[in-house]
């Protein structure tokens, strides 16, 4: 039989009909726009299994259900669709929880369906029976327990609603079995949520407009912090107008990479903890600040008593519980970030800022003479080799998914990223083993696109069962690991503030590459720079998945650090030289 | 200090958790709590008291609006309004004590509801220190209170303050500035 189109098979699944629970969920799926969803069968959620075959939905089957939570946020952070993650009852539903607050910190739009015993059943500890709803609470948006199959529908479209409208985030929807068994009238478009109300809070006057208006024009030393939310209100554009019209410089946030080009004369870099020196000291000898969608994360702002002490701040921001929260401001604008811009943008008229842009230059002198990137290419294998060569190889085109630790700063510091949603990380929760599922999932919703994997040894491990989803669905996935025989972040840490205690910190792993064999993927380790190339680009044209094994210095850290408590200009700057990684013959 | 959020929230289950939830995240103990049917079908409405940071007003309020259940939230806190909480309060007292009892709800304007042989209830209603006082009084009687039930606090605004009102009175044209807004 010859398939359908695609438009013809959406119809044809939302028409009403009197269905069951299973194939309501399904349906409704379809008519939400859902093509591909990450999950793992079990008793509960087999009714719902035995259905799918009837829809077109491709169903991914992970190895574990933290992966279908991070596929689902890394296929959703790639496209800027709703990930649809699905697990049974029980130990399926509580192994999504992780994946599920590691959305719920980063804003991220998922909507996760489990399965749950019979309702008849519910609250009498039946087997595989757990209070998912109650245990994602704080860590969802919103969810529901539904347990009459007509409540199916209304309740996966509010899902959907919900996970997209506002400040984005996971919805979790938990449908008894009997719900799924049970028939019901099925109508796609009474269904649909009542209207989506904005934020009753929201608050951009034109008052508030002309006082940051103001602010701006007076400014001598302002600096545009660019963060997440630009990607999550499509306000690239806007933001680019505003720093180029008035000329300031933009710092980043990690997740905010990507948001504004790296290779902009105006982009900074990254600020906080682990950002580049020459922007943390900008914004601490800033008379302005403008927040354009970040939250002022600890991260970011070093102490909140001593950040940015003389400048006057400007907060753009979707979530009215975040203004004050951290930071407090001087004008709010409370809103949805481009149109905040969008009405800001007239008001500003254009702007001289040629000796503060001049400042800022001078002071990246003695930062990037003592970068790594300057070391000679005969020493050893450092990490920052392998993500600015990557970055080089790859015309900073690729997708690139991170884990957590030393790699993913290094990666935020040396992967230049140049265009939206090109950079997959967890950044408020810290979710290590994010990047091998986020990386799959970011595969699945841009078959087209070039995707990495990088993950530290430690993180890999946390979820390298995800390498049989790999090669089970023959994904075009590289992978590399950052292996440096240690759990690289924590080590630092216990390198400075712990006397080089290193407890437990010291990784045995197992040879990936044969593990990728093992798993029928193709593999080579690299230790030396010399070869990195190559062996990237045989990565590259191998047609099918590829992990790297890249043995780098052991005991490499990552500078410039702000040690917790310190201020933001207070930096560990890497040091001339380092006795523990580098031998005289780096020299 | 302590703040008072009036909330218009969903009659249904897990409401009551989810508003819970949210002050035992921020670390801020709710002091108060009371929850009833309102004028809005479908909605019940919370008087909620809590004890946190001068500035944590704006944030609470903003995070209940974020609660997918909740309808309306106005803080208090400062306003101009009426509050009122309900006791029942079980004294032990027998046919030659009673009469003393009697006397103190009268001055407390509060009634005598139920009477047994060996004790008697009182209802009153008032502000917290008035039913405070007669409880205090109460106690110098050599330990005669056996039992308290409280209310919690209910409040509504004095006039007609808030936008909701307003458009329930059909004023369309509600002017800025109203409700509070966000603190900068």
């Amino acid at each position: 039989m010859e398939k359908m189109p695609v438009h013809d098979e959406v119809a044809q699944a939302i028409q009403p009909a009197i269905l069951t629970g299973s194939e309501i969920l399904w349906a409704t799926l379809v008519g939400e726009g859902v093509t591909e969803v990450f999950g793992y069968p079990g008793g509960a959620i087999l009714p719902a299994y035995d259905a799918l075959r009837k829809f077109p939905i491709r169903h991914i089957l992970v190895r574990h259900e933290q992966g279908a939570a991070h596929m689902a946020d890394g296929y959703a952070r790639a496209s800027g669709k709703v990930g649809v993650a699905i697990a049974t009852s029980g130990p399926g539903a509580t192994n999504l929880v992780t994946g599920i607050a590691t959305a719920m910190m980063d804003s991220i739009p998922i909507v996760c369906i489990t399965g749950q015993v019979s309702s008849k059943v519910l609250g009498t500890d039946a087997f595989q029976e757990i209070d998912i709803t109650g245990i994602t609470l704080p860590v969802t948006k919103h969810n529901f327990l539904v347990s009459r199959a007509e409540d199916i529908a209304p309740a996966i479209r509010a899902a959907f609603q919900i996970a997209q409208s506002g400040r984005p985030g996971p919805v979790l929807v938990d449908i008894t079995k009997d719900a799924q068994q049970a028939r019901a009238d099925f109508d796609f478009a009474a269904a649909q949520p009542r209207p989506y109300t904005p934020h009753p809070m929201l608050h951009c006057t034109d008052h508030k407009l002309h006082h940051a208006a103001e602010l701006i024009r007076k400014a001598e030393r302002p600096v545009i912090l660019a963060g997440h939310g630009i990607l999550q209100s499509r306000a690239g554009e806007q933001v680019r107008s505003l720093a180029e019209r008035m000329q300031i410089p933009v710092g980043l946030t990690l997740l905010g990479l990507g948001a504004f080009p790296a290779s902009h004369p105006l982009s900074m870099g990254m600020m906080g903890m682990h950002g580049e020196s020459w922007v943390n000291h900008a914004i601490q000898n800033a008379d302005l600040l403008i927040a354009c969608g970040m939250r002022f994360d600890d991260r970011v702002i070093g102490t909140p008593a001593t950040y940015a002490p003389n400048a006057k701040k400007i907060h753009i921001e979707i979530d009215p519980a975040e203004i004050n929260k951290n930071i407090p401001v001087d004008v709010a604008l409370v809103g949805d970030l481009r149109e905040v811009l969008e009405q800001l943008l007239p008001l500003l008229p254009g702007r001289d800022g040629s000796a503060w842009l001049r400042s800022i230059e001078d002071s990246k002198g003695s930062a990037a003479v003592r970068d790594i990137r300057n070391l000679p290419d005969s020493g050893h294998l450092y990490a920052a080799h392998v993500m600015h060569d990557l970055w080089r190889i790859t015309e900073g085109r690729a997708i690139v998914a991170t884990d957590v630790g030393q790699h993913q700063m290094w990666e935020a510091q040396y992967y230049h990223h140049d265009h939206p949603r090109t950079l997959i990380t967890s950044g408020g929760l810290g979710t290590m083993g994010f990047a091998l599922p986020a990386g799959i999932g970011a595969k699945v919703a841009c078959p087209d696109r070039e995707v990495w994997v990088i993950a530290g040894d430690g993180g890999f491990q946390m979820t390298a069962s995800e390498l049989a989803t790999i090669a089970q669905e023959k994904l075009k996935v590289n992978i590399a690991i950052i292996n440096n025989g240690y759990l690289g972040m924590v080590r630092q840490w216990q390198e400075f503030f712990y006397e080089r205690n290193y407890e437990s910190t010291p990784l045995v792993s197992p040879d990936f590459v044969k593990l990728a064999d093992a798993h029928g993927i193709a593999g080579a380790a690299v230790s030396t720079r010399a070869e990195l190339a190559s062996v990237v680009e045989r990565a590259r044209q191998h047609n099918g998945p590829f992990l790297i094994n890249f043995l780098v210095e052991q005991e490499d850290s990552v500078y410039p650090m702000i040690p917790v408590g310190s201020a933001l200009h207070e930096m560990i700057r890497r040091p001339d030289h380092n006795p523990l990684v580098e031998t005289p013959q780096d020299f | 200090m302590l703040h008072t959020f009036v909330a218009y929230v969903e009659d249904k289950p897990g409401v009551l958790t989810r508003v819970a939830s949210l002050f035992r995240r921020l670390n801020i103990n709710i002091i108060s709590l009371t929850v009833g049917r309102s004028e809005r079908a479908g909605y019940s409405r919370m008087t909620i008291v809590a004890d946190a940071s001068d500035q944590a007003g704006h944030r609470i309020r903003a995070s209940l609006y974020k609660l997918e259940d909740v309808a309306e939230v106005d803080d208090i806190s400062g306003v101009s309004a009426v509050t009122r909480e309900l006791a029942l309060i079980k004294v032990a007292a027998n046919a030659e004590s009673r009469s003393g009892v009697f006397e103190l709800a009268e001055v407390f304007r509060a009634r005598i509801v139920d009477l047994a042989p060996e004790s008697l209830m009182i209802e009153i209603t008032g502000v917290e220190s008035k039913i405070e006082g007669l409880i205090q009084v109460l106690n110098e009687r050599e330990n005669r209170v056996l039992e308290v039930c409280r209310s919690g606090k209910m409040t509504m605004r004095r006039g007609h303050h808030t936008s909701r009102v307003l458009r329930a009175m059909g004023v369309t044209d509600i002017p800025d500035g109203i409700e509070p807004v966000d603190p900068d």
